[in-house]
C-alpha cells in the first residue's frame, strides 16, 4: 500500500522534474557544442583547447543527427521506412564537393579529370565554381529526385516494406552510377583533396570552427522545422496518415500531397546534412551511397526513439559516439556491439532512449 | 425475379422530408437535389475474377432518408459502400450523388470531399491522436497540404467540436488517446467523425456490432435525430437494431436487391423468408 502510495509520488515527482530536467540538460548540451569551435581556436598548447580531430569528430555526428531528425520525420511521423537516405546525403555531399573540387583546381579541370584525359567539364558541372549555384544544387539534387520517385511512388500508393525495399534499391543504384568513371565523379574514389572553401583555408582552424557552428544552426533550424510541423495540424494528419491512410481518405485528405511534402522536405534536409559534412570530413566517395548507411541511419532513429523530435538526434549522439570509441579500442567488435545494441534496445526499449527518459506515470 | 425499387417520388412524403423543403435547391454546398433522390444507382455490375459481386442493382436513397440495408454474407453490401465511396469502379451501371456528381469517375476523396462519409465496419480511429484531435481532422474545412500547414482553430470551428463531444458523449475523454478508447466509444468517435465531415449521406457499416444494449439503444436514438439533416444508409445484421430505427428497409441476395419495403412487408416477403430470414 504505501510502497504503490511511494510509487504514485515518485511517479508525480519525475513527471514534473521531467521536463525541467531536460530542458537544462539539453541547454547544457547545446551551450558545450556552441563553446567547442571557440575552444578550437584558442592555442594548441592551451589546457582548453579542443582538438581539430575532436571538432570533426562531433561535427560530424552533428551532421548524422540532421539526417536522423529528417528520417524520423518521414519515418516516425508519416509510417515510410526509408533506408535510402544516405542517397541524399550523398547527393548534397556531391553538390558540394563539385564546389570544393572547382575550388582546388583553379582554371584548371579537377584533377580526376585530367586522368580520364577529358578536355572538356561535362554540362553538369557548369557553373559549380560558383558558391551560390553549388548551395542551389544541393537543395535541387536531392529534392528533384526525391519529388519525381515519391510522386510515382505515392501516386501508385506503395507503402510499407514495398516502400522500402524499393529506396534501397535507389541508393543501391545510385552508388553502382557514381562507382563508375565515366558518370564524371571521380569513380570509387570520389572526390578529395580540397583546399579552399569561399577563399579560405578549408584546415585552417577559424574555417574549421565555422563550418562546425553552420552545422549546429542548420541542425538546430532542422529541429525548429520539425517542432514547428509537429505541432501543426499537417503533424496531426501525417501521424494519422501513419495509423490509419483509409480513414484519412475517407474523411476527404489526400495523402499524397502530404507524403510528397514531408519526403521531399527530409530528402534536403540531408542533401544539407551532406554539404556540410564533406568540407568538414575532407571527402565524398560512392561508399556514403552503401545501403548499410542507409540502413545504419535507421537504426539511430528506431534506438533513440521515433516519433520524438529529440530521439533521433540522441540515437545519433550514441551510437556514432560509440562507433568512434570501439573503433578504437576494439575495431573488430563494432558490428556485434551495435547489433547488441539493437536487439536490446528493440526487447526493453520499444519506445527508445527518449522513452526511457520520459517515463509517463501510470494512471 | 428482379424487383423494381420503389423511386423515393413514390414514397410517402414523410420519408423524404428533404424532397419537400429542398425540391430545386441544392442542399448545402453545391449537391443538386431537384428530384429529391440524393443517390441515385442503377443496374450496377461489379465481378471480381468472374465472380459477380453486384447484379444490375438499382437502388435510389433519397435526401434525408434513413435506410437499412440487410442481406445474408456475400449478399453484396460491402461491395455496394466500396462502389458508392469509389473503392470499387463499377463495371457498368450509373452511379449519380445528387444530380452532378458521377461517382465512378470520382476518386475516394473528391466522393468524401463531395460529401459522403463513410464508417468502416471494424472502428477505424486515429489511435496516436486524442478524441479532440480525430474530430479536429475529420471536420470540414480546406483539406490541402498548405491549408494544414497554417490551419488554427477558430472559435466556431471549436464550438461545433465540443457540440458533437458532447452529442456522442465523449466530452469526459476529449483529452484520451483513442486508442485507449474502449470498443464502443471508439464506434461513436467514428460516427462523431463523420459528423463533423458534415456529409450529406452517411454509409455505416454495422455500427452496433460490438456495443452494449444501452449503447445500442443510444445510437439508435442518435440515428433517429440524425435523419433530418443527413441522408443514412445503414448495414446491420441486428434486426431489433433494424426494426428500431428503418423507416425504409432494402434486401440484397446474391447482389440484387430482393426486396424494399418497411420491415414488416420484407418480413413477410415470401422470397426475403425463403432465402434469409429461414422458415
Amino acid at each position: 500500500m504505501t510502497q504503490a502510495l511511494n510509487q504514485t509520488l515518485l511517479a508525480r515527482a519525475t513527471a514534473k522534474l521531467g521536463p525541467q530536467v531536460s530542458l537544462v540538460l539539453g541547454l547544457l548540451v547545446l551551450a558545450i557544442l556552441v563553446a567547442m569551435p571557440l575552444l578550437h581556436l584558442l592555442p594548441a598548447e592551451h589546457t582548453l583547447h579542443i582538438s581539430a580531430y575532436s571538432l570533426t569528430l562531433v561535427g560530424k555526428i552533428l551532421c548524422y543527427a540532421i539526417v536522423a531528425l529528417a528520417l524520423d520525420l518521414v519515418w516516425g511521423y508519416a509510417g515510410l521506412l526509408s533506408l535510402g537516405h544516405g542517397l541524399f546525403f550523398a547527393l548534397g555531399g556531391y553538390a558540394m564537393g563539385m564546389y570544393l573540387m572547382r575550388q582546388s583546381a583553379g582554371d584548371g579541370l579537377p584533377a580526376f579529370m585530367s586522368f580520364l584525359a577529358w578536355t572538356e567539364l561535362p554540362w553538369y558541372w557548369y557553373g559549380t565554381s560558383s558558391f551560390l549555384w553549388a548551395m542551389c544544387l544541393v537543395v535541387l539534387a536531392p529534392g528533384l529526385l526525391a519529388l519525381v520517385f515519391g510522386f510515382f511512388a505515392f501516386r501508385s500508393r506503395i507503402k510499407g516494406v514495398y516502400f522500402s525495399i524499393m529506396t534501397q534499391a535507389l541508393t543501391f543504384a545510385g552508388m553502382l552510377l557514381f562507382y563508375r568513371n565515366e558518370t564524371g565523379f571521380g569513380g570509387n574514389n570520389g572526390f578529395t583533396g580540397f583546399t579552399r572553401i569561399l577563399g579560405f583555408d578549408i584546415t585552417a582552424t577559424g574555417t574549421r570552427a565555422a563550418l562546425f557552428l553552420a552545422t549546429l544552426v542548420v541542425l538546430l533550424g532542422s529541429l525548429y522545422l520539425g517542432f514547428v510541423l509537429a505541432r501543426s495540424k499537417f503533424g496531426r494528419v501525417l501521424t494519422a496518415l501513419r495509423d490509419a491512410e483509409n480513414r484519412l481518405m475517407f474523411c476527404g485528405y489526400d495523402p499524397r500531397g502530404y507524403k510528397l511534402f514531408i519526403w521531399v522536405l527530409s530528402a534536403v534536409l540531408c542533401g544539407l546534412a551532406g554539404a556540410l559534412y564533406v568540407p568538414q570530413v575532407g571527402i565524398i566517395n560512392p561508399g556514403e551511397m552503401s545501403p548499410t548507411n542507409s540502413i545504419e541511419a535507421a537504426v539511430w532513429v528506431a534506438l533513440g526513439g521515433r516519433g520524438t523530435l529529440l530521439g533521433p538526434l540522441l540515437g545519433a549522439g550514441i551510437v556514432n559516439g560509440m562507433k568512434s570509441w570501439f573503433t578504437v579500442a576494439f575495431p573488430e567488435y563494432w558490428l556485434f556491439a551495435l547489433g547488441a545494441l539493437f536487439i536490446l534496445v528493440t526487447l526493453f526499449l520499444p519506445k527508445g532512449v527518449v522513452g526511457l527518459l520520459r517515463k509517463e506515470p501510470t494512471p | 425475379m428482379k424487383t423494381t425499387p420503389l423511386a423515393p417520388t413514390l414514397l410517402p412524403a414523410h420519408l423524404i422530408p428533404g424532397a419537400a423543403l429542398d425540391t430545386g435547391k441544392t442542399v448545402g454546398k453545391g449537391v443538386n437535389v431537384r428530384h429529391g433522390t440524393l443517390l441515385t444507382l442503377e443496374d450496377i455490375n461489379v465481378s471480381f475474377d468472374g465472380f459477380q459481386a453486384l447484379t444490375d442493382l438499382t437502388l435510389y436513397i433519397g435526401v434525408g432518408e434513413l435506410r437499412c440495408i440487410i442481406g445474408p454474407n456475400g449478399a453484396g453490401k460491402t461491395t455496394l459502400m466500396d462502389v458508392i465511396t469509389g473503392k470499387t469502379r463499377p463495371d457498368s451501371g450509373t452511379a449519380y450523388f445528387g444530380e452532378q456528381y458521377d461517382l465512378t469517375t470520382m476518386s475516394e476523396v473528391q466522393i468524401a470531399q463531395a460529401g459522403i462519409g463513410r464508417k468502416f465496419q471494424k472502428p477505424t480511429v486515429f489511435e496516436a491522436l486524442s478524441v479532440f484531435e480525430n474530430l479536429e481532422l475529420a471536420q470540414k474545412a480546406n483539406k490541402s497540404v498548405w491549408a494544414s500547414l497554417r490551419a488554427r482553430l477558430s472559435g466556431e470551428q471549436k464550438e461545433r467540436i465540443d457540440e458533437v463531444l458532447q452529442t456522442i458523449r465523449l466530452e469526459a475523454s476529449r483529452h484520451r488517446p483513442a486508442g485507449l478508447l474502449s470498443h464502443g466509444q471508439k464506434q461513436f468517435l467514428e460516427i462523431g467523425m463523420l459528423l463533423m465531415q458534415e456529409p450529406h449521406l452517411l454509409l455505416l457499416d454495422e455500427p452496433v456490432a460490438g456495443m452494449t444494449d444501452a449503447e445500442t439503444e443510444f445510437t439508435a436514438e442518435l440515428f433517429k435525430s440524425l435523419a433530418r439533416q443527413h441522408a443514412l444508409m445503414v448495414v446491420e445484421h441486428d434486426m431489433g437494431f433494424v426494426g428500431s430505427i428503418a423507416d425504409h428497409v432494402s434486401v440484397l441476395h446474391q447482389g440484387r436487391v430482393l426486396a424494399e419495403g418497411s420491415l414488416e412487408q420484407v418480413q413477410n416477403d415470401e422470397r426475403v423468408i425463403e432465402v434469409y430470414l429461414g422458415r
